[in-house]
C-alpha cells in the first residue's frame, strides 16, 4: 500500500497520458497548454504570498503568535487540535493564497512529515475557501437572502479542521 | 477587503508585539526574512504544480470528468430532489462536481453557476435549499489528489508528499457529511423563510383582496 502512495506520481500521469490516448487527444498539446496555466496561476499568486508569508513572519517573530496559542490553546485542546494550528484555520475560509502561505510556512518550520506538518497539509487539502466560494455563487446569481449556506458551509469546515487532526493521528499514530 | 483588515492587524500587532516584548530587531528580519521565503517557496513549487495542471488539461480533454459525472448522477439526485426532474440542471450539477472531485477548479465554478442560475429563477433574491445544498458542497473540499498541498510538502523535503492521501480522504468525506447533514438539518430549522418572497407578498394581496 505504501509503495501505491509512493508511486502515485508517476502512476496518474502514465494512467492519464494512456487514457487520454486511447481517446484521441494530443495529449503532449493538452499537457503544455495546461503547464502553461499553471504558471499563470502561480504569477497570480506570487504577490498575495510575499505579502502574506511576510506577515506570517513578522507575527512569528514578534511573539504574538505564541501569546495567541496561550490563550486559546484550552479552546483548541478542547477539539484535539494544537494551538499552532489556530492562524491557517481563520485564514482558510477567507483566502486561498493566504492559507497556502501560513500552511506553508507550519509545513517547512516543524517539517512536512511532523504531526502539525501533516495535519496543516491536510486541513489544507480536505478544506476550500468558503467564503470566496459562497460570494462567487450568489453574487453570481443575485441572491441576497443565503438563508443557512453560510453556517452550514462553516459547519463543515470546522468539521474538516477537527478531523483533519484526528485522521493524521489514525493514520501516523 | 477583509484581507487588508487582516494584513494591516497582522502586520500592526507583530510591530506592537515585538516592541512590547523587547524583540524589535527579530521582526525586522523577519520582515526581510519572509519575502525570500515567499519566492523560494513559489520556484520550489512551480515545477510540479504546472505539471499537474497539464495533466488536468489531459483530464479535462480526454472526457474522464464525463464519465465520473454519469457515474455520480444516482446519488446526486438523492441530494437534490428539486432537480431531479430538470436533466439539464442535473448534467450540471453532476458535471460541477465531478469536475471538483477531480480539482479541475477552473472547470467547475462555470458549470456550478449554470445550475445554481436555473435554481435561483424561481426564488428571487432568496436562497432555495437545493442552491445552499450546491454551495455547501462546493465550499467542502471534495477534490481526490490534494496537488497543491502536496507539491508543498515535496519542497519541504517530505519522503512521500501524498502518504496524506488517506487522512485527507477521511477528513473530506466527514467535512462534506457535516455539511449536507446541516443543510438538511436546517432547511427544517429555516423552514417559513424558504417560500419566496413575492410568493408570501401575491398571497397576502390575494387574501387582503378576497376580505
Amino acid at each position: 500500500m505504501n509503495l501505491v502512495f509512493t508511486m502515485i506520481v508517476p502512476l496518474i500521469i502514465s494512467g492519464v497520458a494512456l487514457y487520454g490516448a486511447a481517446h484521441r487527444v494530443d495529449v503532449y498539446a493538452a499537457l503544455v497548454q495546461g503547464a502553461g496555466e499553471g504558471l499563470e496561476t502561480l504569477v497570480r499568486i506570487v504577490p498575495a504570498l510575499i505579502g502574506l508569508m511576510t506577515a506570517v513572519y513578522m507575527l512569528r517573530a514578534s511573539g504574538a503568535l505564541d501569546l495567541a496559542a496561550a490563550a486559546l490553546s484550552p479552546a483548541m485542546e478542547l477539539l484535539g487540535l494544537s494551538p499552532e494550528l489556530l492562524p491557517l484555520m481563520l485564514v482558510r475560509p477567507i483566502s486561498g493564497s493566504a492559507a497556502l502561505g501560513v500552511g506553508a510556512e507550519l509545513i517547512t518550520a516543524y517539517g512536512p512529515d511532523s504531526y502539525l506538518g501533516r495535519t496543516a497539509a491536510v486541513m489544507l487539502g480536505s478544506t476550500e475557501t468558503t467564503f470566496y466560494t459562497i460570494a462567487v455563487y450568489f453574487g453570481a446569481v443575485g441572491i441576497t437572502k443565503t438563508r443557512y449556506a453560510v453556517p452550514a458551509a462553516l459547519c463543515a469546515d470546522l468539521t474538516g479542521f477537527v478531523a483533519a487532526a484526528w485522521a493524521v493521528r489514525l493514520c501516523f499514530g | 477587503m477583509t484581507m487588508t483588515i487582516i494584513w494591516t492587524g497582522m502586520v500592526v500587532l507583530s510591530v506592537l508585539c515585538g516592541l512590547a516584548t523587547g524583540r524589535g530587531p527579530e521582526v525586522a528580519a523577519a520582515a526581510v526574512e519572509g519575502t525570500t521565503a515567499a519566492v523560494e517557496l513559489c520556484l520550489s513549487i512551480a515545477g510540479m504544480l504546472c505539471l499537474w495542471t497539464g495533466i488536468m488539461e489531459v483530464m479535462r480533454r480526454s472526457g474522464l470528468a464525463e464519465g465520473l459525472s454519469r457515474l455520480l448522477r444516482p446519488v446526486l439526485r438523492r441530494l437534490f430532489p428539486e432537480a431531479a426532474g430538470d436533466g439539464e440542471m442535473m448534467d450540471s450539477i453532476s458535471a460541477n462536481v465531478s469536475a471538483n472531485l477531480l480539482g479541475l477548479g477552473n472547470a467547475a465554478t462555470p458549470l456550478g453557476l449554470s445550475a445554481a442560475k436555473k435554481m435561483s429563477r424561481r426564488s428571487q433574491g432568496v436562497a432555495s435549499d437545493g442552491l445552499c445544498m450546491l454551495v455547501v458542497c462546493n465550499t467542502a473540499s471534495i477534490q481526490l489528489i490534494p496537488t497543491t498541498v502536496a507539491t508543498v510538502r515535496a519542497a519541504a523535503g517530505s519522503g512521500a508528499p501524498f502518504d496524506i492521501l488517506p487522512a485527507v480522504w477521511l477528513a473530506s468525506a466527514l467535512s462534506v457529511s457535516v455539511g449536507i447533514l446541516a443543510c438538511k438539518v436546517m432547511a427544517r430549522l429555516w423552514g417559513d423563510e424558504s417560500l419566496p418572497v413575492s410568493n408570501i407578498r401575491a398571497g397576502r394581496k390575494m387574501r387582503r383582496q378576497r376580505q
